[in-house]
């Protein structure tokens, strides 16, 4: 059981995303997560006064339900599968960090940001919640995430999911080479 | 009981972002500066899966298990929405670690504060709502 508990290789963990989204198609659905976050404003009430919240979110239902599943999964991997050692990343990501008083990993996500210390500081606040703006909104302007572009749009070969990856490395290598070390 | 197929993949789905350390920031880190191929295996590994997968279903006509044939929907042709969306996305991805699947496996794994993350992408998502159609596509 060993193969279990210890961090999955990335042909391993490549393969079970790439059934995920075959799973799914078989299903007659089409993998994308961050519609999610499009349904549940629908389901807030958004739809009446703005007009992209105004859909039968109802037919997303099977989204939502992959999404609790999602959180389940996570829970159950942290519960039961887990090995209890830190994640081993590469030396020189470990010294990059350190430079921006990241310190190297002793579990899953580093502390100085994953924490309810830093998260109830205001610098933490807009830290954590202006990022996920940024998520939220590049995906619906962009038309979809890492698992609607990069993994099924590229999939069918298609240009306009190609385009939204080459977005996603123009902001993260922005994010991490220019904007993190002011941040930090 | 239509619904718990959906469930069980979506389990699949939060067990492997998890085994996989996809849902860590360390990794999203790594990738960016460049610094191990983990990430990139992962995301090249599922799309050959994908792209074969893909390519048979529309060769030989595979139907889904309702019968009905699977369609692949062709995104509108643009190049801005998809470059300045997926650029935000990835300031965000980067600054996160987490795009949004991870953000909510997470919060599963026990990181609570990840709420916030969850609460920034439901409001990022609201204002593009708001600012759809004012913006450039």
């Amino acid at each position: 059981m060993d193969f279990l508990i210890n961090p999955w290789p990335w042909y391993t963990s490549g393969a079970v995303i790439g059934l995920v989204m075959i799973l799914l198609l078989f299903f007659g659905k089409s993998f994308g997560f961050s519609a999610n976050l499009r349904t549940m404003c629908s389901i807030a009430g958004a739809g009446s006064k703005v007009s992209f919240f105004n859909f039968d979110w109802k037919k997303q239902t099977w989204n939502l339900v992959f999404l609790v599943g999602a959180i389940l999964g996570g829970w159950i991997a942290n519960t039961f599968m887990n090995d209890g050692n830190p994640v081993q990343i590469a030396a020189s990501t470990i010294n990059d960090l350190a430079a921006l008083g990241i310190a190297a990993p002793e579990s899953m996500q580093p502390t100085e940001i994953f924490s309810w210390e830093f998260a109830s500081s205001i610098k933490g606040i807009l830290f954590l919640i202006f990022g996920g703006l940024l998520v939220g909104f590049g995906a619906r302007y962009a038309g979809g995430c890492t698992s609607g572009h990069a993994i099924s749009g590229v999939s069918d070969l298609q240009i306009p999911s190609m385009i939204a990856v080459v977005g996603f490395f123009i902001g993260g290598l922005i994010m991490t080479h220019l904007l993190l070390p002011l941040i930090f | 009981m239509k619904l718990i197929k959906y469930a069980i993949t979506g389990i699949l789905f939060g067990i492997v972002m998890t085994k996989s350390e996809a849902i860590s920031w360390f990794r999203i880190q790594e990738m960016f500066r460049f610094q191990s191929f983990h990430m990139y295996g992962i995301i090249i590994t599922a799309i050959v899966i994908g792209v074969i997968t893909t390519q048979l279903i529309k060769r030989f006509k595979i139907r889904d298990i309702g019968g009905n044939p699977i369609i692949f929907n062709p995104k509108d042709m643009s190049i801005w929405r998809y470059l300045a969306g997926g650029t935000i996305f990835g300031l965000g991805w980067a600054m996160t670690g987490a795009c949004p699947g991870p953000m909510f496996v997470n919060f599963g794994y026990g990181y609570s504060m990840m709420i916030l993350i969850i609460i920034g992408a439901l409001l990022g998502t609201l204002l593009y709502g708001i600012l759809r159609t004012k913006l450039p596509h």
